[in-house]
């Protein structure tokens, strides 16, 4: 009889092994797997899971369902809730939200919440079972900005109300930061996002590649020309930022967003594929997000020795304690309480190396974490061809600036109210990062539902 | 799927199209660019909008063969498709929201070199359009290299060929050609819009700033989205680092550091030069070039 305190193991690929390649680290369970996790779950009455949800998810109900081993069942309660199962029990924080709440965490491990999700997703997709869509249209159409997780949320909840949903996508592939930004070692492109994604359009959703809201048309444009009723922005938080130091712009010196689209959208680590990338040989990505640890993971698979270096300690590294976890078992290097103060160039333009500064906690800052200040005399060089700025990104301008009366806060956020998504114009909505700045996916499919059903209100009262 | 409407060659390696893309080609604006995909396994490939036809939905874009996605893009012919067609990216020329009345009093001289001639003749061709007459130099190597030429001739106001070895026009690079203008034939310009390969716009620009004429450039950086996401392109100007994509493409060339951006524009140079021989030569490529030691 297995320990009902400890969670079912989940099985991965070989640290070693899977350092050197693109597979998926994690294989999610098989179904007895899956099972035997369920039957740990005690279904409270007042479930803390739930509320831990952005999207609120039944989950004793679908996790009761996997324990009986009525798979199908178990997806259609996910999918009343979640348009997106199989992205996020790959992705979610789940240690933060749901499974951070699971009672039967107070004295053993939570139940593996994310992992029964992830399990009845992909039985889901390898059995091909069809989310419920709407009996009837009600001909109002909707435009939606942006084909990432917020987007396709809310496109999905508003088709299953009868919407006719069109989704403008600016770049040739959809999915968003799931295919720019996420590298398929965590969530595999053609297996897991494409087939979500034909899921949302099996509900009715249109899609439109190569649309680049603010340049190939205008929020009025939609709505005045093209009979848009409504329009929800999800077009995310694409902007990278650079530290403003000496050097930065030597060849070899990328953005985690230039480095991971080169791989991850436009495939450079398959030959097959035309996009070059640099991969580099010694590489530093600076920051300690879930960007960095993906940027860092990727050059190791690309044959790099890799640094990740990050001003604060260990304790306050912003990223998944599992994405951490999986990089140092896979040999990335971290260089903690480290600040990069110059890039150093060779005469040709490259990057030679990285002037750097060791760093101390001193009190909490604003953000209640410990402000890191400088040690006197701590200088110090690290010789690399490659570093990857992983510093965050904020929301492009190109919509809020061509849209008349949508208005922005300082940080050139869209101003949106959090229960609807209703913004300072009548009839537009937004969600997700270009709302809120950087943030995770589930926040993002949180945010697409309540434009959802702020669009749903509205056109309903209209 | 965009489909190809026309296809033809104009110069050695120079290749024009007309594509259509209902969505650019009503919102596009001179100074604005495109990026072409030719199929899935593709480059996102920035490529300058040469004219478009707002009624029957088509941008013509001129591409020259630099790389090996460009190599097999130019095997497209009438009739085929790119897989991905985006924009209009970048902002229109400056020009283009300032006072008619206050532009007709301008006097302004366009330099292209090379294929910059296909970006400059929408510029030409709206100010003509709109009654202003820019004058046009257009610089090339050897006469049989010179693009557009009716088209460019047809809507500038004094048109100056340049080649490089005097096979045709002025006998000698553009930069020649603009101080003979200004200073021989005491002509005056109030502005210079000067496009093409960098080199040849940071020589445009150091002879302009020397007769003090204002001069926009338009930077053709490496680039990989082309709406802000990567960074990719980004320049120094002045004391800014600016985005291609986004905040130009046409800066003011007296403020950008063109070393810099010259030395960023080699980063993926041995890469193209080996991906393209590779389409060249197929697998008789076994590192004849004396770059890159064959396919390892």
């Amino acid at each position: 009889m297995a320990d009902v305190l400890k969670k079912v193991p989940v099985r991965e690929q070989e640290p070693a092994v899977r350092a050197k390649n693109f597979e998926e680290v994690c294989y999610g369970y098989n179904k007895e797997e899956a099972m035997e996790e369920a039957s740990r779950c005690i279904n409270c009455k007042n479930a803390k899971c739930i509320e831990g949800c952005p999207v609120s998810i039944n989950i004793p109900a679908f996790i009761h369902e996997v324990k009986e081993g009525n798979f199908e069942e178990a997806y259609k309660i996910i999918g009343k809730s979640s348009a997106l199962p199989a992205v996020c029990g790959r992705v979610c924080p789940q240690e933060s939200q749901c499974e951070g709440k699971c009672i039967r965490g107070i004295k053993g491990e939570p139940i593996s919440i994310g992992k029964l999700e992830r399990f009845v997703a992909d039985y889901a997709l390898e059995n091909d079972i069809k989310p419920e869509k709407a009996e009837t249209t009600n001909g109002h159409k909707v435009a939606v900005i942006g084909s990432g997780p917020a987007g396709l949320t809310c496109a999905g909840d508003l088709a299953k109300l009868g919407y006719d949903v069109t989704v403008f996508e600016a770049l040739h592939e959809l999915g968003g930061v799931l295919v720019y930004g996420i590298p398929e070692f965590r969530l595999p492109k053609k297996k897991v996002v494409a087939k979500e994604i034909d899921k949302v359009k099996e509900l009715g959703v249109k899609f439109e590649t190569n649309v680049v809201i603010g340049k190939s048309t205008t929020i009025d444009q939609l709505m005045e020309d093209e009979g848009f009723e409504a329009v929800f922005i999800g077009s995310g938080a694409g902007l990278p930022k650079f530290m403003g130091i000496p050097g930065e712009n030597a060849n070899g010196v990328f953005s985690a967003n230039e480095y991971l689209t080169r791989n991850n959208l436009m495939k450079a680590f398959d030959p097959s594929y035309d996009t070059p990338i640099a991969a580099g040989t010694k590489v530093a990505v600076v920051g300690g997000g879930n960007v960095a640890m993906d940027a860092a993971r990727t050059a190791l698979r690309l044959g790099a020795d890799v640094h990740i270096v990050y001003r604060r300690s260990e304790e306050e590294l912003p990223a998944r304690v599992e994405e951490v976890h999986h990089a140092k078992e896979e040999g990335v290097i971290f260089d903690l309480l480290t600040n990069p103060t110059e890039i150093l160039v060779d005469d040709n333009g490259y990057v030679k190396g990285m002037k750097c500064v060791k760093m101390a906690l001193g009190e909490p800052d604003a953000s209640g974490r410990r402000r890191p200040v400088v040690v006197e005399g701590s200088e110090f060089e690290m010789e690399l061809d490659t570093v990857i700025m992983s510093l965050g990104t904020s929301p492009n301008p190109l919509i809020s600036s061509t849209t008349e009366g949508l208005e922005v806060n300082k940080w050139k956020c869209i101003v949106a109210e959090e229960s609807n998504g209703k913004t300072t114009k009548e009839g537009v909505y937004a969600g997700g990062d270009a709302v809120t700045g950087a943030a995770t996916v589930i926040l993002a499919m949180g945010a697409g539902k309540a434009g959802a059903k702020g669009i749903h209100e509205y056109l309903s009262n209209k | 799927m965009y489909k190809i409407t026309k296809a033809k060659l104009l110069a050695e390696n120079i290749y024009l199209m007309d594509v259509e893309a209902p969505r650019v080609a009503k919102h596009c604006e001179p100074g604005q660019f495109v990026i072409v995909k030719i199929d899935e396994h593709g480059e996102r490939v920035p490529l300058t909008i040469c004219d478009y036809d707002r009624e029957a939905g088509t941008v013509t874009i001129v591409l020259q063969t630099i790389g090996a996605s460009t190599e097999k893009m130019a095997h497209l012919k009438e009739g085929d498709y790119f897989g991905d067609f985006v924009g209009p990216l970048g902002c229109p020329s400056e020009f283009v929201h300032e006072d008619i009345e206050e532009l007709k009093k301008k006097k302004i001289l366009f330099v292209a070199g090379g294929v910059g001639a296909a970006p400059v003749y929408p510029q030409v061709k709206w100010l003509h359009e709109h009654g202003v007459k820019a004058d046009v130099i257009v610089g090339s190597k050897t006469k049989d290299l010179l693009i557009l030429e009716e088209e460019m001739k047809a809507v500038a106001g004094n048109y100056y060929p340049c080649t490089d070895d005097g096979s045709y026009g002025h006998a000698g690079l553009v930069t020649t050609k603009i101080e003979q203008l200004v200073n021989e034939e005491c002509k005056k310009y109030d502005l210079c819009v000067a496009i093409g390969p960098m080199i040849m716009m940071k020589f445009a620009c150091l002879t302009t700033k020397k007769l003090e004429i204002p001069t926009i450039v338009s930077m053709n950086p490496i680039m990989v989205d082309g709406t802000g996401m990567c960074g990719a392109c980004r320049l120094q100007v002045g004391n800014e680092v600016k985005f291609a994509c986004v905040d130009g493409p046409e800066f003011d060339g007296h403020l950008v550091d063109f070393d810099q951006a010259m030395k960023r524009q080699q980063m993926y140079k041995s890469k193209e030069g080996r991906a393209l021989l590779k389409v060249q030569e197929g697998d008789t490529h076994h590192g004849g070039c004396g770059h890159c030691g064959g396919d390892e």
